[in-house]
């Protein structure tokens, strides 16, 4: 639940940023022979062999701010919903679906699809498809 | 190496996402609102990932073994079962709602937003609970 907040068309920016994900996939598949599930890092990271790996990839991934700060200056552009209550719902079920869903938007979405998994395009278009009825729901039919 | 391997694919793929925008709520849920004030960026993220993805996984599987494994670990499962779309399904009404993917709110978390430190933890509940309920009778079988 996010007041709708302009934002601008970035083609170049959003595809240079999706090649270093494809690229950052590409690096976990050639060193360590795994899929670059963000889902499957974060609870591979709490327990689990190959722990250390999956703990430093998160390590990385908090990195990325506060190095893009000091190149920088400051932190990229970002605008968060405020509605406490609805992000906590909003990240029970995401961490509830994706759990059970064995997958989110980069193990499904980017690993999944470019592996040519039918299991992952089945469920690509299934979430893509729920998340847009939300946002429509949510901003389009009166709102709940 | 391996965790330093890690390290670095994460901090990539971190500055991937700041890059591409997915790490703004705004902007996934813009691109989300086909009806509305839609911004097509995120299809240039997926496309971009996935097409990368694609042609480096072949390169990299001319090789016997990973550099630093001694074999590759893929998922085998070809089955679409229940719990892969009820899950999907959750998944995205969740995403629908905050615009924050597990990826994202992992690279945010430093930038301390108040939604972000209630997203997060709720996340990690999520995963724990989901785990238990793969178990449950209801979601086995297809």
């Amino acid at each position: 639940m996010l007041p709708i907040v302009p934002t601008d068309f970035t083609p170049w920016a959003s595809l240079a940023g999706g090649i270093l994900i494809g690229l950052s996939a590409v690096m976990v598949m050639a060193a360590l022979g795994r899929i670059a599930g963000i889902l499957g890092i974060t609870a591979g990271a709490a327990t689990g062999p190959d722990r250390d790996w999956r703990i430093a990839f998160v390590g990385g991934l908090l990195a990325a701010p506060l190095l893009w700060a000091l190149v920088t200056g400051g932190f990229p552009a970002q605008v968060v919903g405020g509605n406490l209550p609805w992000m906590a719902v909003s990240g029970l079920l995401v961490g509830i679906g994706t759990s059970l869903g064995s997958g989110c938007t980069s193990g499904h979405g980017v690993c999944g699809l470019a592996r040519l998994s039918g299991r992952s395009l089945a469920a690509v278009v299934t979430f893509m498809a729920f998340a847009a009825l939300t946002v429509f729901v949510l901003r389009h039919s009166g709102g709940v | 190496m391996r965790a330093a391997a890690g390290f670095l694919a994460g901090l990539v793929f971190g500055l991937g996402l700041l890059l591409s925008g997915m790490a703004n709520p705004a902007k996934v849920l813009n691109f989300l609102d086909v009806a509305g004030a839609w911004d097509p960026s995120l299809a240039f993220v997926m496309g971009g990932a996935t097409v990368t993805a694609f042609v480096g996984y072949r390169l990299a599987w001319r090789r016997a073994r990973p550099i630093l494994m001694p074999s590759f670990d893929l998922p085998t499962r070809r089955d679409i079962d229940r719990p892969l779309l009820a899950g999907a399904a959750l998944f995205g009404i969740g995403w629908g709602i905050g615009g924050f993917c597990p990826g994202p709110a992992w690279t945010a978390l430093p930038m301390v937003a108040p939604g972000t430190l209630v997203f997060l933890p709720a996340m990690l509940a999520g995963i724990w609970l989901g785990r238990r309920a793969k178990a449950a009778p209801l979601m086995q079988g297809a």
